[in-house]
């Protein structure tokens, strides 16, 4: 929150210090790299004043501002199917591209009139759980899906009012809200030559015909009545939807399979654990660490049979490159045993597979979290790009890891060129870059019996699903993220399905600093932020950044907020009816001009507490989540409206 | 903050007494009590299935009938969120088998207490008594898994801690819920011959135990001892909503009136009682009604 700061809008340019000066608490560091040099002075001084925690080194905070960049020698480029230069206005796909760049051509909306941004039109979804989806649009239509029931909806921008087009409603079986492990949410859907593509919670993905809301197939991928749900949103590349699982607490397996896109037929499916055959690993597997080298060892890391039900579903991200035809995903958490039933590495689960388009073939792996011990799915989003590091060019991938490190890994290899911590971290101490191991902290390892406190990042991890943006203009990846740490403090008693148990009592909290949530400006060439905002509450929304260098995200108090993407700076902000857990997006309409939109309806895990009345998520992850967000429910209520700015 | 299911009844006497009051014939007056709401689980035996052929689905017809009405049921799968999508969402106001002292509702007295045991079939004898008896580290086991974020049932994290790992096989207690009884898979897997010994909750394995052929034995599994020791035994109430006391010593009434029947229905269920099955297992002094 910015403190004494109720306006919509910020006052002109001019008063930009003065503006700085009330956001202090927020702004840690800048460094200044672009067309606001004329300000660097007193932005410096005033930063340099009041710098709060993360900035140990004043030497380097100097140094950060004294190096400038040349703009003209960009040590990045990013792989995007759609250059900045060819941007076409649409948003197709929840990541904006292949690539996951999240960046937008389009710069009619700019640091310098983003202040004087105003609501255009709005839409009730009628549905009030965590809204996850980023709208999607493609030419002259808008398309929403909404948490369970999943409903669609087709908006035509041309007409005032933007009516509803058509909508669908796939009528998902009602069971599967009792199988959904964290709210009932859906992260959208996308438009590929005239079809829109999206999954429902009950385990179906389904194909419509855009332009008339028509059922083009429906298939089936999961059995609710085994725990298995979808909750992300597909990846449509090379005539193939892929569409990945999730129920991992439920016992479930996961899996990528590829659609084929006229008829939803099966073309291949990789499973995250079992057999070298059923994981679609064979000749061409050539991961880069010795660890994840050897037969079946999605088998023989873990305790017998124990892989059948091992969890490492695919409920998150996936990114394709077209040069080498691999596509990247991430596996979660492995289940339902508890670590000390489980001893092993647990392949494939936490980590990420690149597999060839085609076939699915496994082209490399490489684990995060080997073991997991905190329930730290690797699902999170991977930004394609070529950063030059090292002085050379390398085609890398960058993620932001929930284990509290943000990679930089070479994409046709799997090399872990940089793992550096961006948040504070008790339970790893680092990753080997000669072994590709995480380095763990023996004494926060959580077990049967161990009270253990001071666990950071906590389960939600540094940063969960919410995926980040990455500027091929300022070669900065902005990271909405968490800053909770937790404590397994003792036992409760629970029960399901008739059975009671003892689950451990998690408590989470915010982490140093006080503050719960964290919007991080990194630079992954020099592997260190250059500037951060604080949040009161854990961010639990995408981000989105544009050629006109600004940066949008929500807040679970429902704040949508436009910041310069070279300052952090806040430019804007503006009240939503509920709590955003979503993904901004922004398109250029039919009337030419350039829009931004964003779903608010506050839910998922952290928002639960709100979208559920009460989070009882019956042992104690969410309970814990519950201890960092009691306050929520006072700062926002239930809701499910899309909302739509553009300028005056 | 008063009941729900005393206002319904306030509010469906008044309307009995208006349709007397209007000289309405016909019965309306038989129906002056509202239903007792209840969420229940639509394919859990031997708690209760949609047939309604549960022991909780019996016990749920006591107390209506001692309450002078009938029950009215909100299916629901107990999974993850059962609590805040049943009683949570005003779907129902009870639900009948809760551990004593659930944080997210408020209880009765438990009015029964069981343990997990261990399941073998007859040639095994005789069957462990506690986790440490050796034949454990060879045998083939099953255990039930709950899976919600590193929890487990307790003899399964209690196997564990002593090492006891490669030799053990999970079953989700969710089971395949396309089938009747999904949760009888573990028990059927003794029986099959799939595993030697199934260490699950009392209630289910007794229930599913005696359906096989021939049937199985059924023991409990001896408490653990040490800081460390993780319960095997559970004590089990009826749960209302926290605002809802005065539901709960409703119900609290119906339960210490008719505990003889109640224990009845357990025993006819077979499920294996920790308690002495008539006593209190509790002190508890229920809260009271406030002045206004």
């Amino acid at each position: 929150m910015l403190p004494g700061t109720h306006g919509r809008n910020f006052p002109n340019l001019p008063t930009i210090g003065r503006m700085v000066a009330r956001q202090t608490r927020q702004l840690i560091r800048v460094r200044e790299r672009g067309r606001w040099g004329a300000l660097l002075p007193s932005l410096f001084l005033l930063v340099a004043a009041s710098i709060v925690g993360g900035c140990a080194n004043p030497d380097e905070e100097r140094r950060a501002v004294a190096q400038v960049r040349p703009p003209q020698t960009q040590p990045w480029a990013p792989v995007t199917n759609q250059p900045p230069h060819e941007e076409d206005g649409q948003w197709t796909m929840p990541a904006k591209n292949h690539a996951s760049t999240r960046f937008s051509g389009l710069s009619e909306i700019h640091t310098e009139n983003a202040r004087t941004l105003r609501l255009a039109w709005t839409f009730s979804t009628g549905v009030v759980r965590g809204h996850e989806a980023a709208p999607i649009v493609a030419g002259s239509t808008m398309f929403i899906v909404t948490p369970y029931p999943n409903i669609v909806y087709a908006l035509d921008l041309r007409e005032p009012g933007v009516p509803v087009k058509w909508k669908y409603e796939p009528k998902p079986a009602a069971a599967a809200q009792g199988v959904a492990c964290c709210d009932v949410v859906n992260r959208g859907g996308v438009y590929d030559q005239g079809r829109f593509y999206f999954n429902t919670l009950d385990g179906h993905s389904v194909a419509l015909d855009a332009e008339t809301g028509a059922e083009i197939w429906k298939v089936k991928l999961g059995d609710i009545n085994k725990g298995e749900t979808i909750t992300m949103a597909p990846l449509v590349i090379n005539g193939k939807v892929l569409v990945g699982n999730s129920g991992g607490e439920m016992g479930v397996r996961g899996w990528l399979t590829a659609l084929r896109i006229e008829d939803g037929s099966t073309a291949w499916r990789a499973y995250s654990t079992g057999p070298d055959a059923d994981c679609l690993i064979g000749a061409d597997f050539k991961p880069f660490y010795e660890q994840d080298r050897g037969k079946d060892l999605g088998v023989s890391s873990w305790p017998p049979e124990a892989w059948k039900t091992g969890g490492g579903t695919v409920w998150g991200w996936i990114s394709y490159d077209p040069e080498t035809n691999l596509v990247f995903y991430g596996t979660a958490n492995p289940g339902p045993w508890n670590p000390d039933q489980r001893p092993g590495d647990n392949k494939w689960t936490c980590g990420i597979f690149a597999r060839d388009a085609d076939t699915g073939q496994a082209r490399w792996f490489y684990q995060f979290s080997p073991h997991d011990l905190f329930d730290w799915d690797g699902v999170n989003e991977q930004i394609l790009t070529e950063l030059e590091i090292g002085g050379q060019r390398r085609k890398v991938l960058i993620r932001p890891e929930r284990n509290g490190y943000v990679y930089v890994m070479d994409r046709t290899t799997g090399e872990v060129l940089s793992a550096t911590a961006f948040v504070h971290n008790t339970t790893t101490r680092g990753v080997d870059l000669k072994t590709g191991k995480l380095v763990h902290v023996e004494e926060k390892s959580t077990g049967s019996g161990k009270l253990i406190r001071d666990i950071c990042p906590a389960a939600p991890g540094a940063k969960d699903w919410n995926p980040s943006a990455f500027s091929p203009r300022t070669g900065i990846l902005y990271i909405p993220h968490n800053n909770l740490c937790m404590d397994h403090e003792g036992y409760e008693t629970s029960y399901i399905a008739g059975t009671p148990f003892v689950g451990a009592t998690v408590k989470m909290y915010a982490g140093p600093g006080g503050m719960r949530g964290t919007f991080t400006a990194w630079d992954p060439i020099q592997a260190r932020p250059i500037w951060k905002l604080d949040e009161d509450l854990p961010l639990w929304s995408g981000a989105l950044v544009t050629a006109g260098d600004v940066v949008f995200y929500g807040t679970m108090d429902g704040w949508f907020k436009a910041v310069d993407a070279r300052t952090g700076a806040a430019l804007w902000r503006f009240k939503t009816g509920s709590g955003i857990v979503g993904q901004p997006v922004t398109y250029r309409g039919p009337d030419g001009r350039q829009y931004v939109a964003i779903l608010s309806g506050v839910g998922g895990w952290a928002g639960a507490v709100v979208a559920g009345d009460l989070d009882v998520r019956d042992a104690s992850a969410a309970l814990g989540f519950v201890n960092a967000v009691r306050d929520l429910p006072q700062k926002t209520t239930k809701g499910g409206m899309l909302y739509v700015f553009a300028l005056p | 903050m008063s009941s729900r299911f005393l206002e319904a009844v306030f509010e469906a006497s008044v309307a009995a007494s208006l349709a007397a009051a209007m000289l309405i014939a016909g019965d309306a007056g038989a129906q002056a009590a509202p239903p007792l709401r209840v969420c229940a689980d639509p394919n859990n035996l031997p708690f209760s299935n949609q047939q309604q052929e549960g022991f909780e689905n019996r016990i749920a017809e006591l107390v209506a009938g001692e309450l002078g009405t009938t029950v009215e049921y909100t299916w629901w799968a107990q999974r993850r969120g059962f609590i805040r999508n049943t009683l949570g969402e005003e779907r129902c106001d009870m639900v009948l088998g809760v551990p004593a002292g659930l944080e997210m509702v408020t209880t009765t007295r438990p009015y029964y207490r069981s343990t997990y045991v261990f399941v073998t079939r007859a040639d095994m004898a005789p069957p462990p008594a506690s986790l440490d008896d050796q034949r454990l580290r060879t045998l083939r086991i099953g255990v039930q898994m709950i899976g919600d974020d590193g929890t487990n049932t307790p003899p399964a994290h209690a196997l564990a801690r002593r090492g006891i790992i490669t030799n053990v096989s999970g079953y989700l207690v969710y089971g395949d819920y396309s089938l009747p009884s999904p949760a009888a898979a573990i028990i059927e897997a003794v029986a099959r011959g799939d595993i030697d010994i199934a260490l699950a909750w009392g209630p289910m394995a007794a229930y599913f135990a005696a359906r096989q052929k021939p049937a199985l034995t059924v023991a409990p599994i001896a408490p653990e001892r040490g800081e460390q020791a993780l319960p095997f035994i559970f004590e089990i109430a009826m749960g209302v909503r926290k605002a809802d006391a005065e539901l709960r010593d409703a119900l609290q009434a119906v339960l210490d009136r008719r505990r003889s029947d109640i224990d009845a229905i357990l025993r006819e269920y077979g499920v294996p009682r920790s308690d002495a099955g008539v006593r209190p297992v509790a002190t508890f002094t229920p809260h009271r009604r406030g002045a206004s």
